[in-house]
């Protein structure tokens, strides 16, 4: 691995379990530990384990904490009622481009925002450049774990018994300085730990010994996709409002009198209709779905954005940027080849098996 | 550190080629297998094929991206190993044996002494790592 990449408090632990590292948004991460395919079959069918420590992590505190992320985030804030609460939504600029996906929780004292390493850089400054002098932005350095599958919270619970069994979908709560979170990418049950960096071997450890099946970032894509979860970079950027994205439910009009960075042109897109918006993709010819692919299907064509052939289906499925009156049968360039495909609703998997609808 | 057995010859394009009977049984080395990491598809020339050494006759597919895989010898496809349609993950469990993609009758043997030897692959596959 070449040098100025940073390591995880987890690098050693994964490099003992035999991870192939690789680069990813300035850190060394593992990509797989021998079998991306054996781990996404893990986390379907047990449970598999995570270091995510790379994920950007922004403590919100002050008087104008809520202010402040009324104003920048699509979702309102208010709506976090209780300690704990989260959801997801996105951080939009004046002409509704996504800076990017996140996680907003509400905590002791504040918020806690959870974002894409690439776009570290970008949303710390985003925050600072519109926070008062009531509000205190804190990148944290803490160590992220995710813990994935459907028997994720009964191992966690035979390691720790902190009762996190109770815990609702979309809430936190604390486990002394450690924060558990019922969240995830991978669209099974599970946690995300966030901790000291000192305590993260220790977690990694005990949950391996448990019977939690280290998994790498390779599976971590294959199963986002499964389940319907967009990536920023690849499905939505600066250049895609969440109705281009097909995120409409990340952003909340009501109140109507709460004004968030991106409202006006969101609102203005809401009415004209957005030209294109990203559907699923189901190969039914022959080869692997990757981005960049050219899609031909009724009223119009567009590019792939996403891709994988799918483990938990036994074929190729993928994003696809379209009009937004697009439908299908589609057919997808493969090397030059034209191959058959269906348009699709995702998620793509729900609990292992098929559950996407066809769009004809 | 990746296996190179000595009874076969490489391709520096991370083909093996072994010489049976007659004709020559092609595959991709444990190296290209690991850097690939798992096979999903694989894309095999036709039956009756006539190839060129160094030609495109067939594709890999992994998790990770598709490769083509060259033609180590010219001459005639004579077999292609079908079981990969059904189970490319053997790509991976046994590059060297089960895990073959196809066997041409070369036009001429001696194509063979082209290729690279086990000890110059293993020293162009370390070379890479670096």
């Amino acid at each position: 691995m070449p040098d100025g990449y940073r390591k995880t408090a987890l690098h050693d632990a994964c490099i003992a379990a035999g991870a192939k590292m690789a680069p990813f948004a300035g850190w060394t991460l593992p990509l797989h530990f021998g079998s991306q395919i054996a781990e996404h079959r893990a986390v379907r069918a047990a449970a598999g384990l995570f270091d995510v420590s790379h994920m950007a992590i922004f403590d919100i505190s002050g008087t104008g904490a809520l202010t402040l992320l009324r104003d920048v985030l699509a979702g309102d804030a208010a709506r976090l009622t209780s300690e704990g609460q989260a959801f997801y939504t996105v951080m939009l600029d004046e002409s509704a481009g996504i800076i990017d996906d996140l996680l907003a929780y509400r905590q002791r004292g504040g918020y806690r925002l959870v974002a894409n390493a690439a776009n570290r850089q970008a949303v710390g400054a985003w925050l600072r450049g519109r926070a008062g002098p009531d509000v205190t932005v804190t990148e944290r350095n803490l160590a992220m774990l995710a813990l994935q599958g459907p028997q994720a919270l009964a191992l966690f619970e035979t390691a720790y018994s902190a009762g996190v069994d109770r815990l609702g979908s979309f809430h936190a709560m604390t486990l002394g300085d450690w924060t558990l979170a019922r969240t995830g990418y991978t669209g099974e049950a599970g946690l995300e730990i966030m901790l000291p960096n000192a305590d993260a071997p220790g977690l990694w450890a005990r949950l391996i010994a448990v019977g939690a099946a280290p998994a790498g970032l390779g599976a971590r894509d294959t199963l986002r996709l499964e389940a319907g979860l967009k990536l920023h970079g690849q499905d939505m950027d600066n250049g895609t409002t969440p109705l281009e994205a097909s995120l409409a439910q990340t952003v909340h009009w009501q109140p109507p009198e709460r004004h968030f960075i991106g409202r006006e042109a969101l609102a203005k897109q809401a009415a004209e209709g957005a030209r294109t918006r990203l559907f699923g993709l189901v190969l039914e010819g022959r080869g692997v779905l990757r981005s960049g692919q050219r899609v031909l299907a009724g009223q119009g064509e567009g590019l792939v954005t996403s891709g994988i052939f799918s483990p938990s289906l036994g074929y190729s499925i993928a994003f696809v940027r379209l009009p937004s009156d697009a439908t299908g049968p589609a057919e997808v360039l493969i090397r030059g080849k034209r191959q058959r495909a269906s348009l699709v609703r995702p998620p793509f998997v729900r609990r292992g098996r098929p559950a996407f609808q066809k769009i004809d | 550190m990746s296996d190179t057995p000595d009874d076969l010859r490489y391709a520096s394009t991370h083909e093996w080629a072994r010489l049976d009977d007659g004709s020559v049984v092609v595959g991709i080395s444990d190296h290209a297998q690991d850097a690939l990491g798992d096979v999903v598809y694989v894309e095999l020339p036709e039956l009756g094929q006539e190839v060129q050494a160094g030609e495109e006759v067939a594709v890999v597919e992994s998790v990770k991206a598709a490769s083509d895989i060259y033609a180590p010898v010219g001459g005639v496809v004579e077999a292609i190993n079908e079981a990969l349609d059904d189970g490319p993950e053997v790509v991976n469990q046994d590059p060297y044996g089960d895990g073959w993609f196809f066997q041409i009758t070369p036009d001429d043997e001696t194509q063979l002494e082209d290729l690279l030897n086990a000890e110059a692959y293993a020293e162009q596959c370390a070379a890479e790592q670096d």
